[in-house]
């Protein structure tokens, strides 16, 4: 296998996952170059659910945090429940849950009925993963980082909040110049745990009910589709199992490199460097 | 079940669901409960001794074997759990087959990978072809069960060897002073007082195993998954009960009841930590010797 024909495998399964390329899979002699292009294409799909669920999950858990240390009934018990439901739940029963009542949605489209052979084209794109697992990822996101967000707030120093108080801050100025950089400085490190699970939370979604369409899939499914066709376990999952470990230290680096910057009115004697001890996994 | 199930075409509402959720189909959906709880429990024990087997190692004073602890602790948690429960089981049928091959059939010479296949000899089969049905069925349980054995219990090891740091050091050294040695102070003053350190990740990793049982269903084990989506598919005329799609019903149904597992777990856990911080040094314990 020389590095030329490997190339060439790039070239025609290097963006498989979302579609371009090749339409067939390799059927029968699969290289390890095959597998490790096929497997790292797949990633392009861990890697959207991911990056865009945590982008959106960061606002919306601060959202649900503050409502939840909020003084109103009524802010704070929804925020509760829906924390409550999302965290002590499986992520895979709410994959189908959602699948279920994202079908449920009346499409437009048309359906198309031969003899032998029918199917709906739908215009309803909650119904595949693209949207609808990327809505119940977020979700689920937000229920465990608003956990994480809101267990900042309430360890916020006190002295801090009086201080605060005492130079005549109040409202928004009180939130954006106090409340919210500290707690961003306490959560950062199971926040950053967080997001390493996450990611591979992202390769439950085509093993959920979500349909891989044409198989383009994630990383995972294409390192199964490998399992099962050479029956040889020993070469796919060690691949994902590589891109995966690669992903986490990316992850651990860049979150390190925003925790520095959260910290650096710090002296630099007293900066606390970001060590994930990962005693709690999500 | 019922007298009157007979014709149930003929039944008013009330009765007809009385008769629908007492089929035999049904029962077994109900049974399915019963083995993730029972799987949960076998797993639970296992597990834990692979973590304290992990984090002894890790601290162990023979370099390979920190190594291995080390490295089993770490690689488990960088992967995705999900990918260790599609590998591990097939993996392990492997790894099983081809010892069986190596003793029951020693002159085989033929490869055991040819293309895409994997050939052992007939009397090397696990389990062996001649074998009833429910050989089978427990043989794929007890894989599954090795695959979550080896997840929890990387996590688990991580957990341990956390509270291990935790215990005070200044009671290893006394311990130390009064001339017991290594293995004496791992048994009599590490091991006793590391339990309430590790609790908190301990229940946590309790709530990860609950959250982690409908992934059986990906290891082909008829699970509440399995027959969720089973029975709640629409049933046409030609089906006794016929029905529409039911199917996000039956899952909110799994969804209450992984709820309520989880929240039952949270009150067991809160409790037994009141009663595990009673006479130890930490805030807690102050506290309950106060009231």
């Amino acid at each position: 296998m020389s590095l030329a024909t490997c190339l060439d495998v790039v070239q025609h399964y290097g963006l498989r996952s979302i579609g371009l390329g090749d339409r067939l899979l390799p059927r029968n002699d699969f290289t390890l170059c095959d597998q490790v292009v096929l497997i790292g294409s797949g990633m392009i799909w861990n890697l959207y659910f991911g990056l865009l669920a945590l982008f959106f999950g960061f606002f919306s858990a601060i959202s649900v945090a503050l409502a939840r240390n909020s003084h109103r009934r009524l802010l704070r018990k929804p925020a509760d429940w829906f924390v409550f439901i999302f965290r002590g739940s499986p992520l895979f029963i709410q994959f189908f849950l959602f699948y279920e009542l994202f079908t449920l949605i009346p499409r437009d489209g048309i359906s198309i009925a031969l003899p032998g052979l029918s199917f709906t084209l739908d215009g309803s794109w909650l119904s595949r993963a693209w949207a609808g697992a990327l809505v119940t990822l977020w979700l689920n996101t937000t229920a465990y980082a608003a956990e994480i967000f809101h267990g900042a707030l309430r360890s916020i120093p006190k002295g801090d909040l009086e201080a605060a108080d005492a130079y005549g801050f109040s409202g928004w100025k009180k939130f954006r110049r106090i409340t919210y950089p500290t707690m961003l400085r306490l959560a950062w490190p199971a926040y950053t745990n967080e997001a390493i699970f996450l990611f591979h939370a992202t390769t439950l979604v085509y093993f959920s009910s979500f349909p891989a369409r044409q198989q383009k899939g994630d990383a995972l499914y294409y390192a199964s589709y490998f399992a099962q066709k050479t029956f040889n376990p020993f070469v796919p999952y060690p691949i994902l199992a590589c891109y995966f470990i690669a992903l986490t230290m990316c992850v651990v680096l860049v979150y390190g490199l925003i925790y520095r910057r959260l910290n650096r009115h710090l002296p630099s004697n007293s900066k606390r460097r970001l060590r994930i001890r990962p005693q709690l996994v999500r | 079940m019922f007298s009157y199930c007979a014709d149930p075409a003929s039944l008013d509402r009330l009765h007809w669901f009385a008769c629908y959720l007492t089929t035999a189909k049904q029962m077994m959906f109900y049974q399915s409960f019963l083995v993730v709880i029972v799987l949960m429990l076998i797993t639970a024990p296992i597990a834990l001794a692979a973590g304290l087997a992990g984090a002894l190692a890790g601290r162990s004073h023979v370099l390979p074997l920190r190594w291995i602890g080390w490295a089993y602790a770490n690689i488990v948690r960088g992967v995705p759990d999900i990918a260790f429960f599609l590998f591990v089981p097939i993996a392990l049928d492997q790894g099983i087959e081809y010892l069986r091959l190596k003793v029951k059939c020693p002159d085989w010479t033929e490869p055991v990978r040819q293309g895409n296949d994997f050939v052992v000899c007939a009397a090397a089969k696990m389990p062996l072809n001649s074998a009833p049905q429910y050989v089978h069925e427990l043989y794929g349980i007890a894989l599954a069960i090795a695959a979550y054995t080896f997840v929890f219990g990387a996590f688990g090891a991580n957990v341990l060897s956390g509270a291990m740091r935790a215990v005070p050091h200044a009671q290893l050294e006394t311990a130390e002073a009064y001339g017991m040695t290594r293995g004496q102070i791992t048994r009599r003053i590490l091991l006793p007082q590391m339990w309430v350190y590790a609790l908190p990740g301990l229940s946590n990793l309790w709530m990860i195993l609950i959250k982690a049982t409908p992934l059986l269903f990906l290891l082909g084990v008829e699970d509440v998954v399995y027959w969720a989506r089973e029975l709640g598919g629409s049933k046409t005329s030609a089906y006794t009960y016929a029905h529409p799609d039911w199917r996000l019903w039956y899952f909110l149904v799994l969804l209450v009841f992984y709820l309520l597992l989880t929240r039952v777990s949270e009150i067991a856990f809160a409790r037994l930590s009141r009663r595990l911080s009673r006479g130890q040094a930490t805030a807690a314990g102050m506290k309950e010797a106060r009231a």
